[in-house]
């Protein structure tokens, strides 16, 4: 007997319809949010801030309009129109007016924002200036940080701009017990205080800020009780009405006292969910271990013949289909660094219990075969692996993954757990953790781990190290030595550990000076309440009311950093075939190549301004000039060209990263420490020490514009390396020699998340075997304590474009019995041959 | 063990990763020089044992290279994660690994020695006596046959298909783990009767033998070209999947066990 139901159900028409129009239109911006918050801020001046937030949220939840698509099953929407988004002053606003009238046009993410929208808008922001938790961080920060973000060092953008999110509540307790019962925890915790207790006032204001918070969420989920009867009567359709007065009763009581059947589950869920999303702007609230929590309730509803189960399959899609229904507009270059629209709302299935047995169940495979009916962005889909996690489960992900959406990411149990050990959580919450946004592991509804904190650009110190910490004309960084006076190589890795290590002190610096102030500006009760142990030690999770702190900033470029550093220790200091001053020239004039267009536009620009500020005026054809001049590069001679391309060869014939080869794979590690093992050295306000990821989520896209030349022979201002795989195009022997050098990085120590993403042709995947093989090889990855994996299973379309970039593909192998080959190393026709091939393999 | 590392034998490539080729995830290392000269080998830089020049995406590489057991060995064991995983190991492929018999062998007991599974893919060429010495060695047995008829078979191999033939049922007697592949090349044996034949030898030989039914594909021809030789299939499309079908259920009505690709 099998020992889980695993059989594919078919996707319904209802799901397939509720897709289509989520995406019908551009998502909207709306203004209702920022104007209920305003108001009520305006009327709360002189009180606590953590009361003023707490009413804030009731004067929304009371007031925000609400909707009902059509023919949904699990309902509650943050905005009228569908993926639209609300907008969060008091986190920041002045980017968004600043880009009203390109946030439509721009090419990452737009949005459409009526006049009527910005004309609201407009008439609340003048309240905010000075008032949001970025302005007073940016009062908090030390100018020489400022001076470090300025120049491209570290973006703390993501928090600076917007909420934290990043938190995984207690979604299990809360869908029990019901809002009531979160309210009746925090009316005991009052009623043991004494008036006399030192800190007597912060506990009463936040308790009672919880309770009007809950209270809050009771109304708005009964505005929906309401909205979804009066909907059911004037509906002409009876099988509807019917939907709508189920819907109606699953809204009435459920989320106030909590769920008796599957249904009214999914419902509370819902709830939680989404009105996370509206108290604060922070993404990556992620639900974790959905099929944990929602098991028991199917379980019982089978077993007592409530349900069936394609029912409950089309309710999980459901769900799945309205984590798509939330949004977040960000500034432009934000939008670049996280492109997608992705909120990282990460549901995990599968893994461990608390007590270590396997955790999978019927509603993993249901989580599956959701994201296989839904083939949508949300939610970010993970699952667990364990030495004992079922082959079926595994395979039923490889299906998934053989999709083409990039899902599921894999987790390894065995690295993990360990590594949030060594951090301090004891074995059981370790066994439980889920993953938060992209990739970052922690204890669920206990832990505030302010993961995503700053992305790090290892390139730029680097940088710092041959122009002696100067950049553009200003002393940024410490002052490491003239380059060309190191005469060994540990003085020159020297002087890149000192620039690493004072800016990650500034980076620090920046993540607490934000932090503070989200303490003090922005607590959040409504999610307190729902983490440990706010209640309990009566404060937000913004002032260090969770158990767990931490705070992850993550690090990228780790693929350029070793190839960079072997590639000087190599050519340089132990075969001395250049001197570091001929280096240090190429890297200067950019190997002697033009510039990518984009930043020749930008450079082009910013001399023009210059000679216009000069008084002097630039014709078209100058402007034309100067652009090519960055273009072509053309200010070095063919002989220094001639000679950087000489040096380009030389270094191409250094070992590098991800070819399983040992010397430099060890060296790797030793490049990765330099971030890993400085970060744990510091704290943060909430209690918690700092911990590193080595993931860039798209970051290294923007950042690699903002980065020169580096001594791998990456040209400037083009990508940075993806996360801790190796540079794209430098592994040459597949997928296990690329894998076993990605795995003599220490993962645990980046005990934030690392990241690594593998290109696959589908043809890995063909058949029963190719997908038996593919499972076999992410366990021994695993088994090599490789920490993540996620792929990319190319489709047609991806093959068409590495025929017309083939440089962004110099990896991808395919393979038929007794062949291999690079793709494209072959000629047109026979990548042609492969094109056509790659739809019909799968039956294989 | 030390005299057995010590051998050296000619390879032209070694390939991770490879999960057509005998079961889970294996390396197969690619010897050069064969008896055959099949029309369609998708890999004719095998075929000399001499070491050529092969123009590959623009550039000139070397076919072909000396290497003891123990540089070989090296190389394997990088994946034995990978094998211990999925029931994968080593795959000596070529050319014809039996042609290079003391260093095949010894590179085939150096794995069994570190646990590594053992394959073959072989033309089934070689000596009796020779092929006597690798059974032991091997776990799985992946062998060529191509044609029943021995004169069409030669037209286009340039070998009659007799001593195959032979050598299979030697092989299976032995009881040896044995799959026979069969390249599905148009105009050459795509028939169902043609593989109907194949399918009634496969299920002749003693014991229980699967069937794998490659479908014919030119990813060689590059190779052909930066060879500077003509390749004989030129023009030809690789081999629509439509039409393995009816080849397939005509292979599997004989009650062998049979699949399309490896």
């Amino acid at each position: 007997m099998n020992r889980f139901n695993t059989e594919d159900l078919p996707v319904t028409d209802r799901v397939k319809k509720l897709i289509a129009d989520l995406f019908e239109k551009l998502p909207e911006i709306e203004a209702d949010r920022a104007v209920l918050i305003t108001e009520s801020y305006k009327r709360t001046e002189n009180m606590p801030i953590i009361k003023r937030r707490a009413l804030a949220f009731k004067n929304i939840l009371e007031n925000i309009p609400i909707t009902i698509r059509d023919m949904e099953l699990v309902v509650g929407s943050a905005t009228k129109a569908p993926r639209g988004c609300q907008v969060f002053p008091e986190y920041s606003y002045e980017w968004l007016e600043a880009e009203f009238d390109t946030v439509e046009t721009r090419e990452a993410d737009p949005f459409y924002i009526s006049e009527e929208t910005k004309a609201k808008l407009r008439e609340v922001y003048p309240y905010w200036k000075g008032k949001t938790t970025s302005d007073l961080a940016e009062a908090y920060m030390a100018p020489e940080t400022k001076l470090a973000i300025e120049h491209n060092i570290f973006t703390p953008g993501n928090y600076f701009y917007n909420g934290i999110g990043h938190v995984t509540v207690d979604y299990g307790k809360i869908i029990k017990i019901g809002y009531k019962g979160l309210m009746n925890e925090a009316a005991a915790a009052l009623s043991k205080l004494n008036v006399y207790d030192a800190d007597y006032s912060e506990r009463k204001e936040f308790l009672e800020a919880v309770i009007i918070s809950c209270d809050a969420a009771i109304t708005y989920t009964k505005r929906y009780a309401e909205l979804a009867r009066k909907e059911a009567k004037s509906c002409g359709d009876s099988a509807r009405a019917a939907e709508l007065l189920q819907i109606a009763q699953n809204c009435q009581s459920a989320p106030e006292n909590g769920a008796k059947t599957f249904y009214e589950a999914c419902q509370c869920f819902w709830f939680i969910q989404m009105l996370l999303q509206v108290e604060s702007s922070g993404h990556s609230i992620s639900p974790g271990r959905f099929d944990q929590y929602m098991y028991p309730y199917y379980k019982a509803d089978i077993e007592a013949g409530r349900i069936t189960r394609p029912f409950a399959q089309e309710l999980v899609d459901c769900i799945w289909v309205k984590l798509n229904d939330l949004n977040k507009v960000r500034d432009a270059a934000s939008a670049e660094g996280f492109a997608g629209y992705s909120l990282f709302q990460n549901l995990i299935a599968g893994g461990q219990t608390r007590e270590g047995l396997d955790a999978t169940n019927d509603m993993s495979f249901i989580c599956i075969q959701a994201s296989m009916h839904t083939l949508l962005p949300a939610p970010s889909f993970s699952v667990r692996v364990w030495n004992g996690t079922p082959n079926e489960f595994m395979i039923k992900a490889a299906e998934l993954t053989r999709t083409g959406i990039g899902l599921p990411a894999y987790y390894n149990d065995e690295v993990i757990i360990p590594a949030l050990m060594s951090r301090g959580i004891p074995l059981e919450d370790a066994l439980d953790y889920n993953i938060i946004g992209c990739v970052e592991p922690q204890t669920p509804h206990k832990t505030d781990g302010w993961h995503d904190a700053a992305f790090f650009n290892m390139c730029r110190p680097l940088e710092m190290v041959f122009s002696n910490g100067v950049d553009k004309g200003v002393q940024i960084g410490p002052m490491t030595g003239n380059v060309e006076d190191f005469k060994t190589f540990d003085e020159f890795l020297n002087a890149y550990k000192t620039q690493m290590q004072y800016f990650i002190q500034l980076m620090v610096n920046a993540d607490n000076a934000i932090d503070t102030a989200h303490a003090k500006r922005c607590p959040l009760p409504f999610q307190s309440s729902m983490v440990e142990d706010c209640i309990g030690r009566g404060k937000s999770m913004q002032e260090g009311g969770a158990l767990y702190n931490f705070t992850g900033p993550q690090g990228f470029g780790i693929a350029n950093m070793t190839d960079a550093l072997y590639a000087v220790k190599t050519l340089v200091y132990d075969k001395k075939l250049v001197t570091i001053t001929e280096y240090k020239d190429a890297l200067e004039h950019n190997f002697g190549k033009g510039m990518t267009k984009k930043a020749a536009a930008a450079a082009t620009a910013e001399v023009v301004e210059r000679l216009r500020a000069g008084g002097k005026t630039a014709d078209e054809k100058t402007v034309g000039n100067i652009a090519r001049m960055f273009l072509e590069n053309s200010v070095c001679t063919p002989e220094q060209k001639a000679k950087y391309d000489k040096l380009l060869d030389l270094i191409e014939n250094v070992e590098k990263y991800g070819n399983d080869l040992e010397d430099i794979d060890m060296f790797a590690r030793e490049v990765a420490y330099i971030y890993t093992k400085e970060l744990p050295k510091y704290k943060n306000p909430r209690g918690g020490i700092f911990q590193a990821g080595l993931y860039p989520v798209s970051a290294n896209v923007p950042l690699g514009e903002q980065t020169g030349a580096t001594p791998d022979g990456r040209l400037a201002n083009t990508p940075v390396a993806d996360g801790v795989g190796p540079f794209s195009g430098k592994d040459q022997f597949g997928p296990t020699a690329a894998a076993n050098s990605v795995s003599m990085l220490d993962h645990a120590m980046a005990s934030n998340g690392t990241l690594y993403n593998q290109k696959f042709h589908p043809s890995a995947l063909a058949g029963q075997s190719g997908l038996q093989s593919f499972a076999d090889y992410i366990r021994a990855f695993f088994d090599k304590k490789g920490m993540h994996m996620q792929f990319n299973v190319v489709s047609r379309d991806t093959l068409i474009d590495a025929q017309k970039h083939p440089e962004k593909y110099k990896s991808l192998v395919v393979r038929v019995a007794g062949y291999s080959a690079l793709f494209t190393t072959l000629s047109r026709s026979l990548q042609d041959d492969i094109i056509n091939r790659t739809e019909q393999t799968f039956g294989m | 063990m030390q005299d057995l590392l010590k051998e050296t034998g000619r390879i032209f490539d070694i390939q991770r990763y490879s999960i057509h080729d005998g079961p889970g995830i294996r390396t197969i290392v690619f010897l050069k020089g064969c008896a055959l000269r099949c029309r369609w080998c998708c890999n004719p830089e095998s075929q000399s044992f001499e070491v050529q020049r092969m123009l590959f995406g623009g550039k000139e590489e070397i076919m072909g290279y000396d290497v003891t057991v123990e540089e070989v060995l090296g190389a394997v064991k990088k994946d034995m994660f990978y094998y211990r995983r999925s029931g994968g190991g080593v795959t000596l492929s070529g050319g014809e690994a039996m042609l290079q018999p003391r260093f095949a062998t010894a590179l085939l007991a150096a794995c069994r020695y570190e646990g590594i599974n053992t394959a073959i893919e072989t033309t089934g060429i070689a000596k009796w006596e020779v092929i006597e010495q690798f059974l032991p060695l091997l776990d799985y047995i992946l062998m060529d046959i191509k044609h029943m008829d021995s004169k069409k078979h030669e037209e286009y191999t340039k070998q009659p298909n007799t001593e195959i033939l032979k050598h299979a049922v030697m092989i299976a007697q032995s009881g040896a783990n044995l799959t026979i592949r069969t390249p599905v090349i148009p105009g050459f044996n795509d028939t169902p009767e043609e593989i109907d034949a194949i399918a009634e030898f496969t299920k002749s030989l003693p014991g229980e033998h699967r069937l794998h039914l490659l479908p014919y594909h030119r990813l060689g021809e590059d190779k052909y070209k930066g060879l500077g030789r003509d390749y004989y299939y030129e023009g030809l499309p690789p081999m629509d999947m439509k039409r393995m079908e009816p080849l397939l259920k005509a292979a599997q009505s004989f009650g062998v066990e049979a699949q399309i690709g490896g």
